[in-house]
């Protein structure tokens, strides 16, 4: 039943969100509809698929499986903040030349979830790359194309260092 | 690759290829056969593609659907007044509303039951809608929902196939007096005279689950209903056959061109899956027009797995007749074909679409196929990956191993033996297939080479005396692709389909239209309805190739509108057609409007037509390259300056093509037909261990040789035999979609319909061989579904391997790890 709405303050890929919303508001929901950020994808809403994944204060989080008061102050990337100044992220370009995507659906949760990875691990083998993702799906690609792309991420971004 | 054949073995990470060095008078080809990057990608990569659930319309409204909570019932009342009254809440409907409201949906049956969008009068499976909530938005159309009292007098569920077919079972459509959608018998060749000249024949039971290749994104719907012009605007990730649009204005009673189908630029995946979204468009016209504005529907992850669409299950019983020397003489198979509550199309195809090849590779000539079509209270099947493949393929070689165990035989010399060789081609199969090309002995060659089969067989023996239980298994198939419309009808009797005033059914077309701007660049559309493959990509290299212009200078649209596109009934992105019959069109246009641009600039240069060519953008006379004119100014002339144009020439610069094959025939008086156009081939070789403890299955190599003609880009058919062969492991390892015995679905979450993850996901080898399809404008062939048909008869060969010396016997996927314990624990037991 709808619930008193409550305001919440929300950094999104660098900009300050202050809006109302119901207690029960899916995070994913919020990104997607409140903000029109339509690049968090939802396929399953019951925190399984990671195509929702997002980072909030620079950790994984699947939006599908918390409230938009929970981000109440937290700061959130997403998909479309990962490219700066109209210049792909090394992921993504690496994505691209790796054909790590097919449909496309399951893409900015893997991108943000490899983030995570390279960052706690910037040099992954190709096992600790399969066990990395192993929190998103995919149903196109039978995941070679995105082992491959997160690890010649993983190549590019360490000489770049 | 124009002639012959041709090997590539490419082992991951595969290298680049380089840039094809071409030279001489002809035009370059420079694109095709490159692994471009993908034209998709960039806005994929950032968040901005359009997915259905990403577009919104002013006043929209938002829709939930309540569904069964059983599988057989009677609906003895509906209560909606807390719902309608409910704040935020436009409209209820019912599913008698939508008995009123539209007609049952037609199908190529002649069974008479009634099937429409939501369950009218009784319920026949758990999830078949009952009510649908418009509100303000879905957190209020969900809370409506709980709200809505439906009243049922429970009947006995069936979902047992087999059981559904005996004579006391409960009947889900007492029209109908019994469960059987649709039976035929069909003979080819002479199947009693095989089995009279057999040195030995076999016969086994086999069953396969129903699975799912599941798409990440579910189904989404937005309709709009216009009241005053009566027109239905639909947004929704289907992706065809259009043959489906009509069925769906056929059940909301309008013209097709009142019914407008729009689907945007993205849709995350589909498999086949998106077909049988129709009956949801239709609801969701309904509920439109009903409540007197758009709405929109996004099925939840529960609603798919429970109510949207999968592959049939099936037992089937499967006979063989074999010579000593392993030559097989006959197949008798009878499948009783698992449709679930309605018989719903473009079923029956699961039984029908591989007729045509439903010998597979080999020579065999004699063949009986009896089929019964049978209803149950399972959720309605369709179209899946491998659509009815990777049935027939499991039966048809678990035979071929159990051929070779009982001859003492190695499984491989028993499928060279029988294999259909370069030289039978084109080969017309008993079932009336033809095939266009292929070389399986040179692609079983390969698999044999590349997997060093006689050191795996050393490895096996050395795991053996250690105990480990190391399995290799052999799958082949041929790989239909473009179905030919008319191998529905073969669920008709022939009597039937000889009545006067009964419009035969045939044919497999696609379309393809491009534009030239004043300033030489172009844009194409298509009658195609992408999921992932990269249309864009390839139609921008044979478009760039054919013009002799760059992938810059072209820009193709994805999206796709009945309205505005040139597309037919066969339209659409299934059935692995893109590869022959898209590429085709748009070869077909590109060449089209090649011909116009020539055409103008021999009237602008005052030079014959023949003597002119197409290169890096300009139009040259042959002979006299100083006489030249850029494309850009004969497209400008086109466009701007009308004067310089020849009467019959007309304005501007635009093509539109339909390509269509040449033996798409409807099926004869003996039930023999053609049902696609072009067929690829695959053989997979599957090395396993078993543990005995946890019985779980691990892979420990793939091996697989593909031969789907003229490759346009390598990276793409890669991902798309990557993503097949997992689609085929999972259904064999760990997906199922169970029922109990009362009918209640048991796996309605991704905790229990478990997909693979990258952990599970083997690493394939993967080689080619290229035999040019001689029907296609490229040579090329589909290659989308080719080893979801193979991977379930490779894993349950090597697991029957594996198991093989505890005398277990593989006939029932999915080989999940209880199953496996199980087999192995009963094996121990005496
Ligand atoms: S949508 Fe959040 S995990 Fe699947
Ligand atoms: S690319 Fe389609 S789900 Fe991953």
């Amino acid at each position: 039943m709808p619930q008193a709405y409550r305001s919440v303050e929300i950094t999104v890929n660098g900009l300050t969100y202050n809006r109302q919303v119901e207690p029960r508001r899916l995070l994913s929901d919020f990104l997607r509809e409140d903000l029109d950020l339509r690049g968090t994808h939802v396929g399953c809403e019951h925190g399984i698929c990671g195509a929702c994944t997002v980072l909030m204060n620079g950790y994984t989080v699947r939006s599908c499986l918390m409230f938009a008061v929970q981000a109440n102050g937290a700061e959130i990337t997403t998909i479309e903040g990962l490219a700066k100044n109209g210049k792909l992220h090394p992921l993504q370009e690496a994505f691209w030349e790796n054909h790590g995507l097919q449909c496309g659906f399951c893409t900015p949760g893997f991108l943000l979830s490899a983030c995570e990875l390279l960052e706690r691990n910037p040099d992954p083998t190709e096992e600790e790359v399969r066990v990395g993702l192993s929190g998103n799906m995919c149903r196109c690609t039978g995941y070679q194309g995105i082992v491959e792309s997160v690890l010649a991420a993983a190549s590019k971004m360490k000489a770049q260092k | 690759m124009k002639d012959g054949t041709a090997t590539m073995v490419m082992t991951p990470p595969a290298t680049k290829p380089k840039k094809k060095e071409v030279s001489g008078q002809e035009l370059r080809k420079t694109w095709v056969g490159q692994s471009i990057k993908r034209r998709e990608d960039p806005r994929l990569l950032t968040g901005r593609g359009t997915f259905v659930d990403d577009i919104t319309l002013p006043n929209l409204h938002h829709a939930a659907i309540l569904r069964s909570p059983r599988a057989h019932a009677r609906i003895l009342s509906y209560d909606t007044r807390e719902a309608e009254n409910h704040p935020g809440v436009i409209a209820v409907l019912t599913g008698e509303e939508v008995g009123q409201m539209s007609k049952p949906f037609p199908v190529g049956v002649t069974a008479a039951f009634k099937y429409y969008s939501a369950a009218v009068g009784k319920v026949r499976y758990v999830g078949e809608p009952v009510a649908v909530v418009v509100a303000s938005d879905r957190y209020v159309a969900e809370d409506a929902m709980e709200l809505i009292q439906v009243e049922y007098e429970p009947l006995p569920p069936i979902v047992n196939c087999e059981a559904a077919l005996e004579a006391d079972a409960p009947v889900l459509h007492e029209e109908l007096g019994n469960n059987i959608g649709c039976h035929r018998l069909l003979n080819y060749g002479d199947v009693d005279q095989a089995f009279e000249e057999a040195d030995l024949i076999l016969k086994e039971r086999f069953v396969f689950p129903r699975y799912s290749s599941l798409p990440l994104e579910t189904y989404a719907v937005i309709a709009d209903f216009d009241a005053i012009t009566g027109m239905f605007t639909v947004h929704s990730n289907f992706m065809g056959p259009f043959s489906m649009h009509a069925v769906a204005a056929r059940a909301l009673d309008v013209e097709e061109n009142k019914l407008r189908f729009i689907v945007p630029s993205d849709i995350g995946g589909s498999f086949g899956i998106k077909t049988s979204i129709y009956p949801y468009i239709v609801l969701l016209s309904l509920a439109s027009r009903k409540a007197g504005r758009p709405v929109k529907w996004i099925e939840d992850r529960q609603e798919h797995l429970m109510a949207s669409s999968c592959q049939t299950d099936r037992v089937a019983y499967r006979e063989v007749a074999v010579k000593n020397d392993g030559t097989l003489l006959g197949i008798k198979s009878k499948v009783i074909e698992n449709v679930g509550a309605y018989l719903r199309a473009p079923e029956p195809a699961c039984t029908f679409r591989p007729i045509g090849n439903f010998v597979g590779p080999y020579k065999v000539r004699n063949v009986q196929l009896d089929a019964y079509v049978v209803m149950t209270n399972k959720c309605p099947t369709g179209p899946n990956r491998g659509y009815g493949c990777q049935q027939i393929y499991f039966e048809q070689e678990r035979m071929m191993d159990r051929i070779a165990e009982e001859l003492e035989l190695d499984p491989i010399e028993v499928r060279m033996k029988n294999l259909i060789t370069a030289e039978d081609m084109p080969y017309t199969t008993p079932t009336g297939g033809i095939y266009d090309s292929g070389d399986y002995p040179k692609a079983m060659d390969l698999v044999v080479e590349m997997s060093q089969y006689t050191k795996l067989r050393e490895r096996q023996k050395k795991a053996r005396a250690e105990g480990r239980l190391f399995g290799i298994g052999i799958a082949t198939g041929v790989d239909p692709s473009v179905s030919n419309m008319g191998y529905i009808t073969i669920a008709l009797p022939p009597e039937f389909r000889a009545r006067a005033g009964y419009l035969p059914k045939s044919g497999s077309a696609e379309s393809a239209t491009i534009q030239m701007n004043q300033r030489g660049k172009v844009s194409v559309t298509m009658g195609t309805t992408p999921q992932g493959q990269g249309h864009e990509t390839v139609v921008t290299q044979i478009v760039a190739d054919e013009l002799g212009i760059t992938p810059d200078d072209v820009v193709i649209v994805d999206e796709f509108d009945t309205a505005k596109h040139g597309w037919s009934i066969s339209s659409g992105t299934y059935a692995s057609r893109f590869a022959s019959v898209g590429t085709s069109a748009a070869v077909l246009a590109a060449r089209k409007l090649k011909g116009k641009i020539i055409h103008l600039a021999a009237a602008l240069l005052s030079v014959p037509e023949e003597d002119l060519i197409i290169q890096e953008g300009k139009v040259f006379a042959k002979d006299n390259p100083e006489k030249n004119i850029t494309v850009k100014r004969v497209a400008g002339t086109a466009h701007w300056n009308h004067e310089l144009l020849p009467d019959d020439v007309e304005a501007g610069l635009q093509a539109r093509a339909v390509f269509r094959f040449p033996a798409n025939v409807a099926p004869d008086p003996q039930d023999r037909v053609n049902s696609s156009n072009t067929y690829g081939f695959m053989v997979e070789i599957a090395v396993v261990e078993v543990d005995p403890d946890s019985g779980k299955v691990n892979i420990l190599d793939w091996f697989s040789v593909h031969d789907a003609g003229t490759i346009i880009n390598p990276k793409i058919v890669e991902g798309q035999i990557y993503g097949g062969a997992l689609h085929g492991i999972g259904g064999a390892l760990f997906e199922e979609l169970a029922y109990d015995d009362d009918g209640q679905f048991l796996t309605g979450s991704f905790m229990h319909y478990v997909c693979p993850t990258a952990v599970e996901a083997p690493k394939l080898t993967i080689g080619h061989i290229c035999s040019p399809s001689p029907l296609t404008l490229l040579g090329s062939k589909g290659a989308g579904e080719s080893s979801s048909e193979t991977a379930p008869a490779a894993i349950a060969g090597a697991v029957a391997d594996a198991l093989g010396p505890l005398g277990i016997r593989i006939n029932e996927l999915p080989l999940n790890p209880k199953r496996v314990w199980t087999l192995i624990h009963e094996s121990k037991t005496p």
